[in-house]
C-alpha cells in the first residue's frame, strides 16, 4: 500500500522515490459551482498559498516554462511586437504570464521596471465559481485551491464574466475553460507548484498561508529598510483574501503592476445577476405561469355570443345579398 | 391601385359566408409565427437551463451542457430574423390609434369581457399592440446583449465590464419576454376563437365583430365593392 502524501510546506523539496497517495481529493471540496448546500467536509485542510515577491523577480519566465511543461500545454509560437510579454496575454495554453510594466516613479523620477506574474489568484470567494452555471465545473477545496473540472465545463464563458482578475480563458478547440490550478495535482502528492519549483530566485514560494504571511512580513520589513516605505502584502480582502499573494514594493499602488486591481471584489453586477435577478425573475415567471394556468382553467373565457354572429352576418351579407364572393353561398 | 386600407391588410378578406369567416393571416405569416414561437420556446428552455442550477437538468433536452451552450445563440439568431420578417408584415397596424387610449382607460371592461363598453377597434387591440412592441423591443435588446456574451463568436473582443452588463441585461430581458410570452398565450386562449387565426388562418364573423369591428367593417366593405381590382 502506498503512503499518503503530507501537505507540502515548500516547493523546493524533491519528490519521494516511492509513489504516494493524494492527501486531498473530492471529499475536501467546500464549494461546487451551481450547487447549493455542499456538505461540510469532515476535515479542514490547512490553507495553502503561493507567495510571489515581485521585488525578487528577474523576469526570466522559468515559471512560464515550468507551467507549460508540467501542464503539458502547447502554446502557439508567438510574434515579437516589441514587448517582453510572451505570449501577449493569458491563453487556454498559458496559465501564467509575466507582465512587464515600465513605470516612472513620480517620487524619485526614476524609471522602474515592474514585473508581475499574472494568473489565477485562487480567491477565497471565487467570482468564477459564483458565475458558473454548470454543476461541478468549478470546485474549491478546503485548502483554498480553486480548480476547474473540465468534464463538467460547457464553455459558456460565465467564469470570465465573474472573475475579478480577468483570468480564465476558453479554448476554441474543445470549448472548455482553463486557468492555473495551483498545481492541485502536484500539491495533492506533497509537491509545490511547478512555477515555484522552477523559480531561480525564489521570488515564487509556496507553503501554508500562515507561513507565507510570515515570510512576506520579513520580506516587507527588508524592503522597507531599503527605502520602499510603501512595501506591503497584496492579499485582497474584497474577495475574502487569496491563495496567491504578492509582496509589492508599491503596495499602495497595485495598479502600477500591469493594472493589478486596487480593490478587487466580485462585481455587484455579477452579484445582482446571480442573486436578486435570478430569484425575483424565476418567481415572477413561475407565478405568472401558475396564475395564467389556474385562471385559464377556472375562468369562463371571453366567448363570442349569438348577437355578435348575427351582427357580423348582417354586416357582411346584408348590404349586398347578391355578393357571392367566396363562392360558398 | 386602391388606397392602402387603414384598419386591415390588403390580404384580409371575407373567406366564407355560411357561416361568415374572415381570413386574418395567410399561410406564410402563420408559418413565420410558428417558427418564431418554436424558437422562443427552445430559447426559453435552454436559457432557463443556464440561468438557474435548479433548471440545469433542462440541458438534457438538448443533449447536455455543451450542446445547449452552442445551440442557444444560434436559435437566437433564427428567432431574430424570423421575428424581423414578422415585424415587417405586422408593424403598420400595430401603430397606436386614438381609440386605443379609450380602450386602455376602460381596462376593467376589457378584463370583464364587457366589449359593448369598449370602442370599436381595427385589426389589433392595445393589448396585442403592447405584446407586439414589447416583443420587438426585448428581442432587439436580447440579440444585442446575446451577441455580446456569445463566447465562441465575440469572446476575444468584448471587455469583461461590458460582458457583465450584457449578461445582466440579457437575463432581465429574458425574464420580461417570458412574462410577455405568458400574457400572449394566455390572452389568445382566454379570448375564445382566437387560436384558429394562427392555425387555420381564419376567424368567425362573430369574433371579428366582437373584438375587431373596424377591421371587419373595412374588410367587409372592400369585399362588397364588386369585381376584384
Amino acid at each position: 500500500m502506498k503512503d499518503i502524501a503530507t501537505a507540502p510546506t515548500t516547493a523546493v523539496s524533491n519528490p519521494p522515490v516511492q509513489p504516494t497517495e493524494a492527501y486531498f481529493d473530492a471529499r475536501d471540496v467546500v464549494r461546487i459551482s451551481a450547487t447549493r448546500d455542499v456538505p461540510r467536509p469532515e476535515r479542514q485542510l490547512e490553507p495553502v498559498a503561493k507567495l510571489i515577491d515581485v521585488s525578487k523577480c528577474i523576469g526570466c519566465k522559468a515559471c512560464q516554462s515550468a507551467c507549460v511543461e508540467w501542464n503539458d500545454t502547447h502554446p502557439e509560437i508567438g510574434e515579437n511586437v516589441g514587448v517582453y510579454e510572451n505570449p501577449h496575454d493569458l491563453t487556454p495554453d498559458m496559465f501564467t504570464l509575466m507582465r512587464f510594466s515600465e513605470w516612472e516613479n513620480p517620487a524619485t523620477n526614476e524609471l522602474e521596471w515592474l514585473i508581475r506574474k499574472d494568473g489565477c489568484m485562487h480567491c477565497e470567494d471565487p467570482g468564477c465559481l459564483k458565475a458558473c452555471p454548470a454543476p461541478g465545473a468549478i470546485v474549491q477545496y478546503s485548502n483554498g485551491i480553486v480548480d476547474f473540472i473540465h468534464e463538467n465545463c460547457i464553455g459558456c464563458g460565465y467564469c470570465v464574466t465573474g472573475c475579478p482578475f480577468d483570468i480564465p480563458r476558453i479554448s476554441e478547440v474543445n470549448h472548455k475553460s482553463y486557468k492555473c490550478t495551483l498545481c492541485s495535482d502536484r500539491v495533492a502528492v506533497g509537491q509545490g507548484p511547478a512555477c515555484a519549483k522552477a523559480c531561480p530566485t525564489q521570488a515564487i514560494v509556496f507553503g501554508t498561508k500562515e507561513d507565507m504571511k510570515v515570510h512576506a512580513a520579513e520580506r516587507i520589513e527588508d524592503l522597507k529598510s531599503r527605502g520602499y516605505e510603501n512595501a506591503g502584502l497584496y492579499d485582497p480582502q474584497g474577495v475574502g483574501g487569496t491563495h496567491v499573494i504578492y509582496v509589492l514594493h508599491h503596495a499602495d499602488k497595485p495598479g502600477v503592476y500591469a493594472d493589478l486591481e486596487e480593490n478587487p471584489r466580485i462585481s455587484p453586477i455579477v452579484e445582482g445577476w446571480k442573486g436578486v435577478t435570478k430569484t425575483a425573475g424565476l418567481a415572477a415567471i413561475g407565478l405568472a405561469a401558475l396564475g395564467a394556468t389556474l385562471h385559464g382553467l377556472f375562468s369562463r373565457g371571453n366567448e363570442v355570443d349569438d348577437h355578435d354572429t348575427q351582427a357580423a352576418d348582417v354586416l357582411v351579407k346584408g348590404r349586398d345579398p347578391d355578393d357571392t364572393h367566396g363562392g360558398q353561398v | 391601385m386602391a388606397p392602402r386600407p387603414y384598419y386591415s391588410e390588403r390580404g384580409d378578406r371575407i373567406d366564407g359566408l355560411a357561416p361568415v369567416t374572415v381570413s386574418r393571416y395567410r399561410g406564410f405569416t402563420r408559418a413565420n409565427h410558428w417558427v418564431t414561437a418554436l424558437a422562443l420556446i427552445v430559447l426559453a428552455l435552454s436559457g432557463l437551463a443556464l440561468f438557474d442550477p435548479a433548471l440545469y437538468f433542462l440541458t438534457g433536452l438538448f443533449g447536455g451542457g455543451q450542446t445547449t451552450r452552442w445551440l442557444h445563440p444560434i436559435v437566437g439568431v433564427v428567432l431574430f430574423f424570423s421575428f424581423l420578417l414578422m415585424f415587417v408584415q405586422l408593424w403598420r397596424l400595430n401603430m397606436p390609434r386614438p381609440e386605443d387610449t379609450t380602450w386602455v382607460t376602460k381596462f376593467g371592461d376589457v378584463v370583464k369581457g364587457n366589449e359593448d363598453a369598449l370602442p370599436e377597434l381595427g385589426k389589433y387591440n392595445p393589448g396585442q399592440k403592447f405584446v407586439f412592441w414589447a416583443m420587438t423591443g426585448l428581442i432587439v435588446v436580447l440579440i444585442v446583449t446575446g451577441v455580446l456574451i456569445w463566447q465562441q463568436v465575440v469572446g476575444h473582443w468584448v471587455s469583461v465590464p461590458v460582458r457583465r452588463v450584457a449578461v445582466l441585461v440579457h437575463a432581465i430581458s429574458a425574464v420580461l419576454i417570458l412574462l410577455v410570452f405568458i400574457l400572449h398565450v394566455y390572452a389568445a386562449i382566454w379570448t375564445r376563437g382566437t387560436l384558429r387565426a394562427m392555425t387555420r388562418g381564419t376567424v368567425t364573423g362573430g369574433w371579428a365583430w366582437r373584438h375587431h369591428r373596424k377591421w371587419l367593417r373595412e374588410v367587409a366593405s372592400r369585399d362588397n365593392k364588386g369585381p376584384a381590382e
